[in-house]
């Protein structure tokens, strides 16, 4: 759906974007993580068409982006949310989608249906009326989002859309992306909210300029350490870790009651490790998958490239 | 080019200006201005004492040539109300932050162009001939009762605002909405804009000295240059307006 291959956008000296190659499948929701100054935003303004790429290549669906009379396509078949709401404060919010809606070429009907539709979803449809100027920031974030649906697009550009949230708006943006990836849309999602990402991304990237680390978030997590066991007992005894050692597999004693052993199969290793420290006399109280958290990950490989 | 689409533009912006005060403000208040005061210094300038006969050719003569030179301020008006409109129009959206999501959507250059243009001209052009017609009214209400005939309308004051008018509102239009694609802010544009008036004003000073005689057909003459302009500047309109630019240098 999202195809780009070493895409690259300069800005005189400065290189904002470089060889990024990623694919983006069709009903994936792809995260994308970055300090501020990635690219992330470039990435997006490139493969929304409103800027050039300075060299490489990049599809969506099957257009190709910098081709204008294939961008006038791609722009029918995406939305945009861009970092700034961008809504006609003097304008109300039916106003505002209506606009949006003529001008992605919607008829009437569908225009008033997903006009209805939306601001119902989004708990909005009371308020339809009143300039967008008298809307809290969470309420002008839901109609930025509905302004970019408005065509029904099948690849939505997210840039930070909870960004400035409070929680509570968070959540229900959080949701309603949610819903809209159970609608088997697109989505492509730029955010600094690693819990955000871990929660609704299939797949996350990691960009600084260039694409630093890529998969899904479990994945990542895994990246960073490998795989590990811990397990709780109620004592750590020499007999328990002789057990562990004869299984051939390194592990350290956390917290006095708590070793973590490094695997590479879990699903296979796990029963047989249970065992040896059953048999060794090992009082087991719980087991755990132990990984880094997306936050390590994202930090390590972010300071590892700077 | 889908001219539906400028006109969906053109719609917007109406909406937006009309919550403008400023705007409201130049396009009733300087007409008015305009069509009320000159009446009333003509008014004035007559005064109560009676012409003697063998004078009021000359008189009559006299003040046909200062309507001419009054009904070329419309041309000035013409020039001057466009600008803070046009010069709004995309700094506004630039300001606004509106222009991203705008420039999102499969909209051209040219549609988006056309439609800004289309906002600020019909405004513009309306409220000249507002202010023109409320000024010949008035103008003959002084003429036919101070010395008893009519000027208005004659074919000069046709020519000015069925053609020079709506021909320069045009120019003025381009110009605004050229130097506001090309600034970042919207005073700094409208101070740009107001350049377009200086040619005008030269124009109304020659005929002030009468250098220049305001018949029908010198009108369509600078009616033709002023034609041609507006055809050059909406070239340059087009070819000057790059949205890269305008989302990645504005800040």
């Amino acid at each position: 759906m999202i195809e780009t291959s070493n895409l690259t956008r300069k800005f005189g000296d400065v290189t904002a974007v470089e060889d990024l190659t990623l694919h983006v499948g069709e009903g994936e929701v792809f995260g994308f993580l970055g300090p501020n100054g990635a690219g992330k935003t470039t990435t997006i303004r490139m493969l929304a068409c409103l800027i050039s790429k300075t060299s490489g290549e990049a599809r969506i669906a099957d257009y190709e982006v910098g081709n204008s009379a294939d961008c006038q396509k791609i722009r029918k078949i995406i939305g945009l949310v861009p970092d700034n709401v961008g809504l006609y404060e003097d304008l109300s919010a039916y106003r505002n989608l209506d606009f949006y809606g003529r001008l992605y070429e919607c008829s009437d009907a569908q225009r008033r249906e997903q006009i209805e539709y939306f601001l119902k979803m989004l708990e909005l449809w009371d308020v339809r009326d009143r300039p967008v100027r008298t809307f809290s920031k969470g309420m002008k974030q839901k109609l930025a989002i509905v302004r970019a649906l408005i065509h029904d697009p099948q690849i939505l550009f997210l840039d930070e859309p909870t960004a400035n949230l409070d929680p509570e708006f968070q959540k229900t943006v959080r949701d309603f992306i949610l819903e809209l990836k159970h609608e088997k849309r697109t989505i492509f999602l730029n955010t600094h909210n690693l819990d955000e990402a871990q929660r609704i991304c299939d797949r996350i990237g990691i960009l600084n300029t260039k694409l630093v680390a890529e998969g899904t978030p479990e994945q990542l997590m895994e990246s960073l350490e490998g795989r590990k066991t811990q397990v709780q007992l109620q004592q750590v005894t020499p007999a328990v870790t002789g057990a562990v050692e004869r299984l051939g597999l390194l592990y350290v004693v956390s917290s006095g009651n708590r070793l973590v052993i490094d695997v590479s199969d879990p699903e296979k290793e796990n029963p047989g490790i249970m065992e040896a420290i059953v048999a060794a006399g090992g009082h087991i109280q719980f087991i755990t998958e132990k990984h880094a958290t997306l936050e390590e990950v994202y930090l390590k490989l972010v300071r590892d490239e700077q | 080019m889908k001219l539906w689409k400028a006109w969906v533009i053109a719609r917007k912006d109406f909406s937006t200006f009309r919550t403008k005060r400023y705007i409201i403000y130049s396009l009733v208040v300087v007409p008015l201005l305009i069509s009320i005061g000159l009446p009333i210094l003509i008014w004035l300038g007559i005064g109560n004492a009676p012409i003697p006969p063998s004078q009021l050719p000359a008189v009559i003569s006299g003040l046909n040539d200062v309507f001419n030179a009054f009904s070329f301020l419309f041309v000035m008006l013409a020039g001057f109300l466009p600008i803070s409109i046009g010069a709004y129009s995309i700094v506004g959206e630039k300001l606004e932050k509106t222009l991203e999501p705008l420039l999102a959507t499969p909209t051209t250059d040219g549609e988006i162009l056309l439609g800004k243009v289309i906002a600020a001209f019909l405004p513009s052009v309306s409220a000249v001939y507002a202010g023109a017609v409320i000024f010949m009214v008035l103008m003959d209400a002084v003429t036919s009762a101070k010395l008893g005939y009519v000027y208005f309308p004659n074919w000069t004051v046709a020519v000015i605002l069925l053609i020079t008018v709506p021909l320069t509102t045009i120019l003025s239009t381009e110009f605004s909405v050229i130097t506001s694609a090309r600034v970042s802010d919207a005073r700094a544009a409208q101070q740009f804009g107001a350049l377009i008036v200086l040619p005008l004003a030269a124009i109304y000073l020659a005929t002030e000295i009468a250098f220049v005689s305001l018949t029908p057909a010198n009108l369509l003459i600078i009616s033709a240059i002023i034609l041609v302009i507006d055809a050059l500047l909406f070239s340059l309109s087009r070819a000057t307006f790059r949205r890269e630019e305008i989302l990645t240098k504005w800040k």
